[in-house]
């Protein structure tokens, strides 16, 4: 395993699967009455937030948690961020108190990057989403969504997503969720199609390993997980796209559009959705629809990437060691 | 002032000949020539060229003086074999009055490494709303010739053309940074496929070529003359060629740093390489490369701009953008255009001296090699290799994307009329 998750793109195939084998270990430990594991007892592990996202500092926490791991939450928001000091005054705060990691969420893309390389810190950093650019245990949450849906939960241990049809739909441009996605289900053996309108299409796009197309339509009957991405309604004054009732007729998932997917087929979202312009209540409040999974398969990813990177080389759950005799 | 024989230099890179400095003048040129009565240099077969003249410099003072001073950054450009520099307007307060614009010319003359001809704001405050007092900056003691907003576009094209309309009476130049803003909102590197894989704001070539494009068309419309600044793109030199072809009266220049360094840098996020405009592909430094060989790009400027250490060390949105660049200028000229074998030491000359000279109208600079002629020269050790280490930098500030490569050639000696600012690579 790597020292450092930054992007999805750094992963090998054998570490995805390592962590997406070592996730269903966790998922285990959930079902359990005591949801707690030793692994990580007397680690100190600080949640450095730069940009508020209450859900993903959540999952975090409670992945922590769940590892027995100290747990520090430092909020920065509205801090003299702007004059970009306080990242590594933090990050040097931080070292002297002798934080074992660092879960970082910050809103320019690359800080991250900057923190586990700049010598500011010795901790492993793990990138809880950067700006436009990447965020990993994201793309790994989903894809150990997509794994335990379309191969099964027993069969997929030990496997990627080999040929499996993915749909990204909606703002990649500004989507560091798609970046991720697209990096680790093709490292995973999966085919990767990016549906958007092309205002909402990185220029670059092309030296993506994945399709791209302006069309949903023709894109669903041949895909297996159609995920759905966040349009922030601040595009629209921009000139992104001219109306939000155009933009949903194009590219919005109601119950007709989805009824043109294989049956098998899954509908995810990163959450929270918008409901109306992007997936109509239909679609959101169905069967196929993962975002409730999607959560709770996020704890567990991230367990398996803390304890992998903090953990050591031995396995996680099996075992339990029965102290004291 | 006492006379200096410099011994076996190869002027413009040619044969290697003896010229002697009597005074701030060139006395003679030639082989064998007599040393009596003159401090002698040993040249040894280095390169002498005109000093070079930079007309795109950030010399910080007045306002930002923890980033450089007219001292400091004129030391630096000594160290890099400049004899002179343009100073660009956007200083604390900016220099769009006959007072700042003489300020900082007569700290130039005081302190006597270089000289510094202000470039004056083309509008107020750099706000591009209401032209700056341009004739008064040009009849003030510092005589400007040169206005630019660098640093932000003139992009309202009224007032662009008014201003090449106004400066046409005292024979003034309009240096235009070319940056269509509503383009480049948010803009933090080139845009293209690096940009899309690490998430950063896209600066597209399209934004610096399309007012370009609109700048030239000006100059011919109203018959003026527009100079274009650091020229970053393949695009714009295909405008610039047209431009040109067409009998515009335009002139442009290019940065060391887009002749040598390409955006797949920036994948280390290191703030180190955040320019304006941003590094761009490997295709475009070869265009800038050919169209600097060919005369299209008329000229070398450094776009020396000096950021003090906490302003880049941090993450990549929240750095200041601009590099060093007097002190390793000549260094990445040598090995892009002349190690490449697509300039001599005599087009390096021309691109670094005399043309920047001629479009600036820095009288005394540029000047060719020759008896009767103001002794500005450059000594340069061509044959020297090492690696750049900041540390030794007479700039206030260390922020070159140059640090532990190894660049070619050493400026050892520089002489302002007639008297050394550098010698032996130290300054005097
Ligand atoms: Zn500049």
């Amino acid at each position: 395993m790597m020292r450092h998750l930054i992007s999805a793109a750094d992963l090998t195939r054998d570490d995805a699967v390592l962590i997406l084998d070592t996730a269903e270990e966790m998922a285990r430990v959930a079902d359990r009455p005591i949801k707690k594991l030793p692994a990580l007892r007397g680690r100190t592990i600080c949640n450095l937030f730069f940009e508020d996202s209450t859900r993903t500092r959540i999952s975090f926490e409670a992945a922590e948690k769940r590892l027995s791991a100290d747990v520090i939450n430092f909020a920065a928001k509205g801090s003299s961020v702007s004059k970009g000091e306080s990242l590594k005054d933090t990050a040097q705060t931080l070292e002297a108190m002798g934080v074992d990691a660092v879960v970082i969420r910050h809103s320019a893309s690359g800080a991250p990057y900057r923190l586990a390389t700049s010598g500011w810190i010795d901790a492993p950093v793990i990138n809880a989403g950067d700006g436009t650019h990447q965020h990993p245990t994201q793309a790994l949450l989903d894809a150990f969504t997509m794994r335990r849906r379309l191969v099964g939960r027993d069969a997929g241990i030990g496997q990627g997503l080999d040929g499996k049809r993915v749909t990204l739909v909606g703002d990649v441009l500004h989507s560091r969720v798609a970046r991720s996605n697209v990096d680790l289900l093709h490292t995973l053996g999966a085919e990767v199609t990016l549906v958007a309108p092309p205002t909402l299409l990185p220029v670059g796009v092309e030296s993506w390993p994945c399709e791209v197309s302006y069309d949903l339509d023709s894109t669903l009957p041949k895909t297996d997980a159609v995920m759905m991405l966040r349009v922030q309604r601040e595009r629209m004054n921009a000139a992104f796209f001219p109306t939000e009732r155009e933009y949903s007729r194009r590219y919005g998932l109601d119950g007709d559009r989805m009824a043109k997917m294989p049956e098998h087929a899954i509908v995810m979202h990163p959450g929270p959705m918008v409901r109306g312009m992007e997936i109509t209540a239909e679609v959101a409040d169905s069967e196929r629809c993962t975002v409730v999974e999607q959560v709770a398969n996020g704890v567990h990813t991230r367990m398996a990437v803390l304890y992998l990177l903090l953990g050591g080389n031995e396995p996680a759950v099996t075992h339990t060691r029965t102290e004291g005799n | 002032m006492s006379k200096i024989l410099i011994r076996g230099a190869k002027v413009l890179g040619g044969e290697p000949q003896d010229v002697l400095i009597d005074g701030g003048t060139i006395a003679e040129v030639g082989t064998g020539l007599s040393a009596e009565g003159a401090e002698v240099v040993e040249a040894g077969g280095k390169v002498l060229l005109p000093g070079l003249v930079d007309l795109h410099t950030h010399l910080r003072e007045p306002g930002r003086e923890d980033s450089e001073t007219v001292l400091t950054g004129t030391q630096a450009a000594a160290s890099g074999g400049y004899t002179a520099v343009f100073a660009m307007a956007n200083t604390f307060p900016v220099a769009d009055t006959a007072g700042v614009v003489e300020q900082v010319y007569r700290l130039g003359q005081e302190h006597g490494y270089c000289d510094v001809q202000p470039i004056g704001a083309v509008t107020v405050g750099l706000e591009g709303a209401k032209l700056a007092e341009l004739g008064a900056m040009h009849e003030s003691a510092a005589g400007v010739t040169v206005f630019s907003d660098d640093g932000k576009c003139v992009h309202d094209a009224v007032i662009m053309r008014r201003a090449l309309e106004y400066v046409k009476a005292f024979g003034g130049v309009v240096a235009q940074h070319a940056q269509e803003p509503r383009l480049t909102e948010g803009a933090q590197m080139n845009e293209g496929t690096v940009s899309a894989e690490l998430g950063l704001g896209g600066w597209p070539a399209v934004a610096e070529e399309s007012i370009i494009a609109r700048d030239v068309l000006l100059a011919e419309h109203v018959g003026s003359r527009v100079h274009i600044c650091h020229l970053s793109t393949a695009g714009s030199v295909e405008i610039i060629r047209w431009a040109k072809s067409r009998g515009i009266d335009v002139t442009a220049e290019v940065t060391p740093h887009h002749l040598l360094l390409t955006d797949e840098l920036v994948r280390s996020y290191n703030p180190v390489y955040k320019v304006n405009p941003p590094l761009r592909t490997e295709k475009d430094v070869m265009a800038l490369r050919e169209a600097l060989a060919d005369g299209t790009i008329d000229i070398v400027a450094t776009d020396h701009a000096p950021h003090p250490h906490e302003d880049k060390d941090c993450e990549w949105a929240a750095a200041a953008m601009g590099m060093v660049g007097l002190e390793t200028a000549l260094s990445v000229v040598q090995q892009t255009m002349v190690e490449t074998g697509l300039l001599d030491w005599a087009g390096v000359a021309d691109r670094m001296s005399v043309k920047p000279a001629e479009i600036g109208q820095a009288t005394g600079h540029g000047r060719p090699v020759s008896a009767g002629e103001p002794a500005n020269l450059v000594l340069v050790d061509a044959d020297y290799r090492g690696d750049v280490d900041p540390a030794g930098f007479a700039s206030r500030s260390r922020n070159t994307p140059y640090e532990g490569r190894e660049l070619p050639g050493r400026v050892t000696h520089t002489w302002l009329r007639g008297k050394a600012t550098l010698a032996d690579g130290k300054l005097a």
